[in-house]
């Protein structure tokens, strides 16, 4: 087994397709981990994690938290909403607070694109990015693509749509730069307001017609309409977005195969999809959560394996 | 020293010589040998198993499984038990060197379909050296119940090397090895062919 090219997890941009692979082959040996009677593994006892959210986060969190707890490592959590930053304390500052109680990774979710970059060359610990903003959110993309490996076989080759909200979407980027590392053809699909004007030049599609992107793709990835990022008026109301973008459980029958439905949560039920389809057989939602647990074990393992005593 | 038979052991000595190192090896057991005594442990195992309804056996990965596979092949098609249950144990997640080693821990596939809980455990393994891979492995054991006993099956055991107070109940061959000698247990299944190796890897100053 060889070790991850890189130190941290900023983003999928920094990553080989080698890199992807050891993580889904560790988190392989995790999943079969968290399915055990007991479900803890002692690896990381000497290690102190720190999980930093600098904005909201419900299942990310938890499922850090939880892969964190279940290697063994101890764990120290901040919310924002109940810090210093309110006092005016800088990114620098309080994570260097923190770092002086001897913390080895820092697990940090932040509004503004880069910030785990900046804080990776300031502090001396290894920083895993849980989202930034409109930027990345890599270990989303990952468990995403091992739960398409786990139910399809492979990534490479497959057809993948990401449809929704793309402007505002860190989990469209991320995944848009997994998925090609992978061999995947990707489209995006949306109204042209929430396209980023250049995002042709990552080397995707673009269809604006929801059912022409669904009869192409294996697999669709719906994105939430992420309202509380918008400040102006991207579509005229979200129910024309449902009627146009949403996906429903008489589209998918019409489809005339049988595709694999996906949401990074939360899920807006009734507008990217409705509920028949959100617990349809055909949708994999349940098991992303799940994978994202044995995904983000194996990232840390793989990083914390890689901090020197 | 008992049971070792001079003539038998065709000391296969050759010197390979590339930059400042040197490197030997001796044949400890040719195949009919580890043959003789994989029937020798597979009859103590039922001496005090009878026939395996409260046992399981564990192979410990990656190099346990292979004894595992044989010793049970063996129990089944000659001396006829019935429905033995064997599993693997991966023991990656457990080691007391995590970060504390040059080499990237590699991890290998577990795979217990069974429970252990107040079963009879025997763990197999092909070499016991520092005894620090069964300790990892009576902690890793405990994920998947509380075994009633927990024994340990070798096929060479490298006597005045343990780091821990660990011994096997069953052993094939008993060796004295010093620290910078390897031995090495080769497989038909794996390697081509089974055969167990004394290695002698020096640095020349």
């Amino acid at each position: 087994m060889s070790e991850l090219s890189v130190n941290h997890l900023l983003g999928i941009k920094y990553l080989t397709e080698e890199d992807i692979q050891l993580i889904f082959e560790t988190a392989d040996h995790f999943k079969e981990v968290i399915n055990r009677p007991i479900k803890k593994v002692p690896s990381l006892r000497d290690i102190t994690i720190a999980n930093l959210f600098f904005e909201n986060s419900t299942r990310t969190k938890l499922s850090f938290e939880l892969a964190e707890k279940r290697l063994s490592a101890d764990v120290i959590n901040f919310s924002a909403s109940q810090s210093s930053v309110k006092k005016g304390e800088t990114l620098i500052d309080t994570v260097n607070n923190i770092l002086s109680m001897k913390v080895d990774m820092v697990v940090m979710r932040h509004p503004n694109p880069g910030a785990g970059v900046f804080l990776s060359k300031n502090v001396n610990a290894s920083i895993i990015n849980a989202g930034d903003g409109a930027h990345e959110h890599p270990t989303q993309a990952l468990l995403d693509s091992y739960s398409i490996r786990e139910k399809l076989g492979d990534v490479a080759g497959k057809n993948i749509v990401i449809v929704g909200d793309i402007l505002h979407s860190r989990v469209a980027l991320s995944n848009i730069f997994a998925l090609k590392l992978q061999g995947a053809n990707v489209k995006v699909c949306g109204p042209k307001t929430l396209l980023p004007t250049y995002i042709e030049s990552l080397g995707i599609g673009v269809e604006t017609n929801l059912r022409k992107a669904l009869e192409w793709c294996d697999v669709a990835n719906m994105l939430r309409v992420q309202n509380e990022r918008m400040d102006i008026s991207y579509f005229p109301s979200t129910r024309e977005y449902a009627q146009q973008y949403g996906v429903t459980k008489a589209l998918l029958d019409s489809l005339d195969k049988e595709i694999v439905i996906m949401h990074p949560g939360p899920i807006n039920r009734g507008v990217e999809i409705t509920s028949d389809v959100a617990d349809s057989k055909q949708s994999i939602i349940l098991n992303q959560v799940e994978n994202g647990v044995a995904v983000r074990m194996a990232v840390i393992y793989l990083l914390a394996s890689k901090i020197k005593q | 020293m008992k049971g070792k038979n001079p003539k038998k052991i065709c000391t296969f000595v050759f010197q390979i010589a590339f930059g400042t190192s040197t490197m030997s090896q001796k044949i400890l057991l040719n195949s009919t040998e580890i043959g003789i005594i994989l029937h020798r442990l597979a009859c103590q195992l039922i001496e005090n198993h009878l026939d395996f309804s409260n046992t399981v056996l564990i192979g410990i990965q990656p190099r346990g499984i292979y004894l595992a596979e044989r010793l049970t092949q063996i129990l089944q098609n000659d001396y006829q038990v019935k429905d033995i249950e064997l599993g693997y144990l991966d023991i990656t997640f457990y080691r007391d060197d995590f970060r504390r080693n040059e080499k990237i821990l590699e991890a290998n596939k577990t795979k217990i379909n069974f429970v252990v809980e107040n079963k009879k455990v025997v763990f197999i393994d092909d070499v016991l050296y520092t005894g620090r891979s069964i300790r990892a492995a009576l902690t890793a054991i405990q994920s998947f119940g509380r075994p009633e006993e927990i024994e340990l099956l070798v096929l060479i055991d490298r006597r005045f090397s343990r780091h821990l107070p660990i011994q096997p109940n069953y052993r094939g061959r008993q060796v004295d090895a010093i620290n910078k000698e390897k031995v090495k247990v080769n497989w038909s299944e794996n390697d081509g062919e089974d055969m167990v190796y004394l290695i002698n890897q020096e640095k020349d100053k």
